[in-house]
């Protein structure tokens, strides 16, 4: 793993080849186009949300402006008040970290046991073009998937009224009662909507994994078995060492996609029944509260919590291109 | 026996927990999709009254019959010529089941109709009267029909169903004027209308930030300027910067400029967060072009125009074809940006969907023939385009 320390970069400075020197001009025609339109709709946007962050709700004054006196105020950091403590943000927050705790793991374990396991049968690309489709359809769409599955009876006290979700239909099979699964706060609905989220991801994971199997040599396998190692250790001490890297970027991927995740919650509960998330807060504050100056504290601080990874990604690419 | 082939039995039979460890995660992996599936070609009298996995066998309605009926009225129904149940006018004179039920108690020859405990609960009963009266009419309800799709693609809300809704005549003026052309295209509901939108905001928002991205990242890969590296590193830090960050800002600019509502707005904001990774990808596809055949054409008095135009956009067409299906995927699948910048103006079909889940509780059979619509263009990329697609997985990291 020394590989992974970064290195001092070496003193000299990097010749650039003769052909890439194409005038001074030249090359900013080619690229300013394109920074123009990330400035206007990345660069400025976040630095006028930043800005917002410590407006108030239509953003006409200061956010100081909306302390009372006697309560407490973090001044013009009020909305952050909001947006770190409040009961509604502080569960947020909570089930977001469910969310990472079990989703993160969920789909990388799912991914890395779906793409050892088909490595080792001849319809390999049958089973991963299977497991992968969910990623190609809208959440969405699979919101609408699985509320089917969790589909619960609307008049649950008549005995006769038929179960069309598929679960409970088990359940009832097996002698138990059908459950609400989308209502039940707090567990049983956060974990029903996750399973959502790991089915759609798993496909994710197991094709970047399974690339990263497919480059590990055969012979290194080899060797190790001959030498009386059981599958379970050829797996764990060689395997997985030699994938790190890469299991390392589906865990970073999929805390930054858990952490913005969307859709799903807006579409299969609306946030209701304690299920509620940061991303779908911060669309509520601005579109439902009208709340501008909450929403875009909220918005600071989502991007606040992914600015690890971020600097994590720039670093990982800075070491790919010492190599190159 | 030779030992030989013992040991490939062996072989073999060691291998079969695998494949059904396999087979099972793959079949549990398909079953929510092939439940919506199924459920959006059924009738809606059918999804409510029994779950998917049943289509294929015997209707609630037939079972109750044979169960409580057919001992004295024949399979055919028509076994008692007083009260044959083949015939469509004995069955209309029993428009709801309450009437069936009070019969029961009627005493025919000498004997009770059906004793206490012997009869249908009310569920079962309705489900006989229809499938009575549907045997009477002679036209059985079908197993799979394709109304669900014609009124979600008509933006039919109401209790029956398009066809039948017309056919009676009720014309809803501005809602629904029963040519379905016109209704698919202009309702507000219709699904017909939020598939042209989704194609004409995805169309665009692929091709504008591949274009303005191949020649970034052409610079980037084969053209020196100052800051490049610097700047190249903040773009790789700013393909996960969450959209929601440019949502407040962005609605207030097209607010201002009247782009709100509009598809240039959502063209542009796609291709501003797009941008980053449609850069970064490309960018890595041409700097690992070997330097040589670039020497060439300098050699030749190309310019860097030229280098770019008949060089290297033509080599990067696989990056570009990966990296097409995933903006493309991307923009068709997208709720948030739809939501906030076109809303119900020009909606879309993860709108329209959201809507039908949240706001109208629209039932199963059109909830999953909508979402099912939806979902058969990306499924037609992906099946078809799936090596590409793994591709440009492979190839970067991932947008935000």
């Amino acid at each position: 793993m020394a590989a992974l320390r970064r290195k001092k970069k070496p003193k000299t400075k990097r010749t650039v080849p003769l052909i890439m020197r194409q005038g001074t001009v030249t090359p900013w025609l080619f690229v300013i186009p394109a920074l123009i339109i990330i400035f206007i709709y990345i660069a400025y946007p976040t630095l006028y949300t930043g800005y917002l962050s410590l407006r108030n709700s239509d953003s006409s004054e200061w956010a100081t402006a909306a302390c009372r006196e006697g309560e407490t105020c973090w001044g013009v950091f009020e909305n952050y008040r909001y947006a770190l403590t409040s009961d509604v943000m502080l569960k947020s927050f909570r089930n977001n970290i469910l969310w990472l705790v079990i989703m993160v793991p969920g789909v990388t374990a799912m991914g890395l046991l779906f793409a050892v396991l088909v490595d080792r049968v001849r319809y390999e690309a049958l089973a991963k073009a299977l497991i992968f489709m969910p990623m190609a359809i809208s959440f969405v769409g699979a919101g609408v998937i699985w509320g089917f599955v969790y589909d619960f009876p609307v008049n649950p006290d008549n005995p006769n009224a038929p179960i069309i979700g598929i679960l409970n239909a088990a359940l009832v099979s097996l002698g138990q009662k059908p459950v609400p699964w989308l209502s039940s706060p707090p567990l049983i609905n956060n974990l029903a909507l996750i399973v959502v989220g790991i089915w759609l991801y798993t496909g994710f994971g197991m094709t970047i994994l399974s690339a990263a199997i497919k480059g590990v040599p055969d012979e290194l396998l080899e060797a190790a078995r001959i030498d009386g190692a059981s599958e379970w250790m050829v797996f764990w001490r060689i395997m997985v060492p030699l994938i790190l890297p890469t299991i390392t970027v589906v865990l970073t991927t999929m805390t930054i996609f858990t952490l913005k995740l969307f859709d799903i919650i807006y579409v299969m509960t609306g946030g209701n029944f304690d299920s509620n998330v940061v991303a779908v807060r911060m669309y509520q504050e601005m579109y439902i509260n009208f709340e501008a100056g909450r929403s875009a504290a909220i918005a600071v601080v989502l991007l606040i919590l992914i600015i690890p990874v971020l600097i994590y990604n720039i670093r990982r690419f800075q070491e790919q291109e010492a190599i190159r | 026996m030779n030992p030989q082939t013992r040991e490939r039995l062996n072989k073999i039979l060691g291998r079969i927990p695998l494949h059904v460890v396999i087979i099972i995660l793959c079949l549990l992996w398909i079953l929510p999709t092939l439940g919506l599936l199924v459920t959006s070609f059924r009738p809606v009298q059918d999804v409510n009254e029994s779950g998917w996995w049943t289509v294929l066998s015997e209707r609630g309605g037939n079972v109750a019959y044979e169960t409580y009926c057919a001992s004295c009225h024949g399979p055919a129904g028509d076994a008692l010529p007083a009260a044959d149940l083949s015939d469509p006018e004995f069955i209309s004179q029993y428009r709801r089941s309450i009437q069936i039920s009070a019969t029961f108690n009627n005493e025919y020859d000498g004997e009770i109709h059906i004793p206490e405990d012997q009869r249908p609960n009310a569920d079962e009963l309705a489900t006989i009267l229809t499938a009575l009266r549907e045997g009477a009419e002679g036209e059985a309800r079908p197993r799979f029909w394709l109304q669900n799709y014609i009124d979600v693609l008509a933006g039919y809300r109401g209790r029956l169903t398009y066809a039948a809704d017309c056919e009676a005549g009720n014309i809803i003026p501005g809602q629904r004027e029963c040519d379905f052309l016109t209704d698919a295209t202009v309702s507000q509901a219709a699904m017909g209308r939020a598939f042209i939108n989704t194609v004409i905001v995805s169309v665009p928002a692929t091709l504008i930030p591949i274009f303005f991205a191949a020649f970034a990242a052409f610079a980037f890969s084969w053209l020196d300027f100052k800051g490049r590296q610097a700047l190249f590193a903040i773009l790789v830090g700013l393909q996960i910067v969450p959209l929601q960050m440019a949502l407040i800002p962005i609605f207030r600019l097209y607010v201002d400029v009247g782009l709100n509502g509009t598809f240039l707005g959502v063209w542009l904001f796609h291709t501003g967060f797009g941008l980053p990774y449609a850069i970064y990808l490309t960018r890595n596809f041409l700097g690992s072009l070997p330097m040589e055949i670039f020497e060439s054409v300098y050699l030749d008095g190309a310019s860097a125009w030229t280098a770019f135009t008949r060089l290297a956009l033509p080599l990067s067409i696989p990056a570009i074809a990966s990296l097409g299906i995933f903006q493309f995927l991307w923009v068709w699948n997208d709720l948030l940006v739809a939501l906030v910048f076109l809303g119900g103006t020009n909606p879309v079909m993860t709108y329209q969907i959201g809507n039908m889940v949240t706001s109208l509780g629209a039932g199963w059979h059109l909830l999953t023939a909508a979402a099912f619509l939806s979902f058969l263009v990306p499924m037609i990329v992906f099946f078809g385009l799936q090596r590409y697609f793994v591709r440009g997985l492979l190839g970067g990291a991932i947008k935000g």
